[in-house]
């Protein structure tokens, strides 16, 4: 079971999501061929419906389109693929900020903090 | 396409005991559908009336649009809960019975998948042990190019390694046209391979939806879900 999947959320939104970040982090890049539906159901252990279902998705959000006989692509347009990119990014600083907020931290603090581990990192 | 398998009124009744209770249910092709539910709930005997080894009370079944007889054992390859095979034959033997009983059997498929799974086909199938025998019998019956494939507990008695092979084995020969249905109890490691699920309670189909339908509406898995409906 190579792709960690949670089991109490709709597969087939998990599998975009996966595919989504493989896109975004540059496994695939801008113009790839994506592998066949039955290769990615087999590395992510799933049924390959579902693995269609996902793919589909993904095709009618347009970051990935068919040619009818070759496959499908991942799309050459950066303007959706940077998008792409800033609402992944976003939902990520979102859920951060919300965990931060449980743990009691206010915004001042926050920004001090993530200042100061940033800056620990880069030492 | 017509429907793979269609049940109407479909009931098993043993005196009193409704074994099966006015079941109707309707399997498309192209899906893998598990058939869950707990002990003695009518899982086996629903299985049973598909291959024509019981005969309906009342009610209808049908695969392909025929009643069980020689011409749906052809299109129906089947997976029974025990071991049916004679045990002095040795793997080879066997492959070579199916090959001859079965005109839709693959030797090639049969050969890569003992292969893979590092059997010998020379052994008997006496000197094998439970978790290799099933193994054997599943590769069978995987082996045939059937409309329907019909696993009655499939993975029950292999080791956590084979159980993804098999897996894997199953989403590998998926094809659109075909459609897979297995019982077992050990659903947190089938569901993410299901399309379908159906729930049996008494003889009773209780529940008939795909997994993501039920991760979305209930917001929990199918193994979640079975353990609350069924909670003893």
């Amino acid at each position: 079971m190579s792709w960690s999947l949670d089991n109490d959320r709709p597969l087939y939104l998990q599998l975009m999501e996966r595919i989504q970040m493989d896109i975004i982090s540059g496994k695939y890049s801008a113009g790839d061929k994506l592998p066949s539906v039955r290769d990615l159901a087999l590395a992510a252990s799933v049924n390959p419906n579902t693995m269609q279902k996902a793919l589909s998705e993904l095709e009618r959000s347009g970051l990935v389109y068919s040619q009818r006989t070759s496959g499908r692509f991942i799309t050459e347009n950066q303007e959706m693929l940077q998008k792409l990119k800033y609402s992944l990014a976003s939902e990520h600083i979102k859920e951060f900020i919300n965990k931060m907020k449980s743990l009691g931290f206010d915004e001042e603090e926050l920004c001090n903090l993530l200042n100061e581990t940033l800056k620990g990192e880069t030492k | 396409m017509k429907p793979v398998l269609e049940c109407q009124g479909l009931t098993k009744q043993y005196g009193n005991f409704y074994a099966l209770s006015n079941l109707n249910l309707t399997l498309d092709r192209g899906q893998i559908v598990g058939l869950l539910g707990p002990n003695g709930s009518g899982k086996t005997t629903l299985i049973k009336l598909i291959n024509g080894l019981l005969v309906p009370t009342s009610g209808i079944v049908s695969v392909n649009n025929l009643q069980p007889g020689t011409e749906t054992r052809k299109a129906v390859s089947y997976l029974p809960d025990q071991d049916y095979l004679d045990e002095w034959m040795k793997i080879d033997d066997l492959i070579a019975y199916f090959a001859d009983f079965y005109d839709d059997f693959s030797i090639e498929r049969a050969n890569k998948m003992l292969n893979d799974l590092n059997i010998d086909s020379s052994h008997r199938l006496r000197t094998l042990s439970k978790g290799t025998r099933e193994k054997v019998q599943l590769i069978l019956v995987m082996s045939r190019n059937a409309d329907l494939y019909i696993l009655d507990e499939p993975i029950a008695g292999v080791d956590p390694a084979a159980r993804d092979y098999i897996l894997s084995t199953i989403i590998n020969n998926y094809n659109e046209n075909a459609t897979i249905l297995l019982s077992t109890h050990l659903i947190a490691d089938i569901e993410n391979v299901l399309d379908r699920v159906l729930f049996l309670r008494n003889g009773q189909l209780v529940l008939n939806s795909t997994v993501d339908e039920i991760r979305m509406e209930q917001e929990k898995s199918v193994d979640s879900l079975f353990r609350e409906v069924f909670r003893c």
